[in-house]
């Protein structure tokens, strides 16, 4: 239990994926001018992460690793090489299964949700999250863990991030700066801030 | 032909950057730069898969229905990455390890998905596979231009071989190890895109309010 409550802690502040690994960083910055839609794709991540990586764990576990598909008969096939493509698959699969129960039973989620599903799929940090699953071999439950802590730590940068900028387009910057430019800068400011968190060990 | 194969190849580098202006493909601009070796091999990776992705793509361009074209895409993408992730494993293991999860990143990179499916879908394979080659490249530049600030002022090397030897091999240069965390890439990056947009000013975006001076009476 103390062994998860570490991982979760690690996953949101020291290795948050948005500013130690730069995962989704297209989204974050693209959709990171307003503080209410930051708050709603931040969700629609951390719920997508949420199901996806335990569902890639099983998928790997059950059907992909060395000598897994030995209760089909076939103890001896290493399936591996075709992990990325069957992730893609199942996160594309899931976000568009989702897609389609929000709009069948929960409509008014799903209308403020909607419109950020479909850029999830490409979301680096969604597949992101499923490939650094499998490069530290989880076990089922910690890759529950990982998958919703990484999701908040995404929701808790861009979150932050879209405050900053709502403060800073009032501000009086260079032209060349101007837009992105000072995004970036911002964004390597918020980094420096979370990795003082590094210091914290559990 | 509007464009000729040559400004296909060279407008991407600077007058249309990939990562400067269209904001694509950021993710593993910023992850894998910290050494300029890592960086190449990165670009070439992401160049080869831009390019051959957009041929295979304008080929069967006509035959895809548009209802699923984003999964087939999708599809032509993964393969191809997976063919550069195995020979990476094969030839380079060190490199491979190394760009650990970035490799497979390729396939959610914006430069990829967004070349495919604004220009291979409309184009034919030749000129699809240089606009891949040349976006490819215009993104590997700048990864090289970080990676090579990075390496140099962060440890004094280049390609692993030493230019500034450092105070603690007995040299006189004292690296700045900020530049080798994470935060500097957002840094570099940064003043990059002011670099380029001083040169270029048309690239520069608009102000959302403009600062009105008020003279006093």
């Amino acid at each position: 239990m103390e062994g998860l409550i570490s991982l979760a802690v690690k996953a949101i502040f020291v290795e948050n994926m948005a500013l130690a690994f730069f995962l989704g960083m297209c989204t974050f910055l693209a959709v990171s001018k307003k503080i209410g839609t930051a708050i709603g794709l931040g969700i629609s991540v951390t719920l997508v992460q949420a199901i996806t990586v335990p569902a890639n764990n099983l998928i790997l576990t059950y059907l992909l690793a060395p000598g897994a598909l030995a209760w089909a008969g076939f103890p001896d096939v290493d399936l591996t090489f075709l992990g990325l493509i069957s992730y893609i698959g199942v996160i594309a699969a899931i976000v568009q299964i989702l897609e389609m129960v929000l709009d069948k039973y929960f409509p008014p989620l799903y209308n403020a949700l909607g419109i950020f599903l479909p850029l999830i799929t490409v979301n680096c940090a969604i597949l992101g999250g499923s490939l650094f699953m499998v490069e530290r071999d989880y076990d089922f439950a910690q890759a529950s863990v990982y998958g919703i802590s990484s999701g908040l730590g995404w929701a808790l940068a861009i979150t932050a991030m879209a405050g900053v900028r709502e403060k800073l387009k009032y501000s009086d910057i260079p032209d060349g700066l101007q837009g992105l430019g000072i995004t970036f800068i911002s964004a390597g400011l918020m980094a420096m801030a979370f990795m003082s968190f590094s210091g914290v060990n559990l | 032909m509007a464009q000729t194969y040559r400004t296909m190849l060279v407008d991407p580098m600077v007058d249309n950057n990939p990562i400067t202006l269209q904001v694509l493909g950021i993710c593993s601009a910023l992850a894998v730069t910290s050494s300029l070796k890592v960086a190449l091999v990165m670009a070439l990776a992401v160049t080869l898969v831009t390019a051959f992705s957009s041929m295979f793509i304008s080929v069967l361009r006509s035959q895809i229905p548009s209802s699923i074209r984003i999964i087939v895409q999708m599809i032509i993408i993964a393969s191809l990455v997976i063919v550069v992730d195995q020979v990476l494993k094969a030839y380079a293991y060190e490199i491979s390890k190394t760009l650990s999860v970035f490799v497979g990143l390729i396939i959610t990179n914006c430069i990829v998905m967004g070349r495919a499916e604004a220009f291979a879908m409309k184009n034919p394979p030749i000129a699809s596979f240089v606009d891949g080659v040349g976006n490819g490249m215009g993104y590997g530049l700048i990864l090289m231009l970080v990676g090579f600030i990075r390496e140099l002022f962060g440890s004094g090397s280049l390609f692993g071989i030493t230019i500034l030897p450092t105070v603690n091999n007995g040299g006189w240069y004292v690296p700045n190890g900020l530049l080798l965390l994470p935060p500097s890439a957002f840094f570099v990056i940064g003043l990059l895109i002011w670099g380029f947009r001083s040169w270029k000013p048309e690239q520069v975006e608009d102000r959302e309010y403009r600062i009105q001076t008020v003279e006093a009476h």
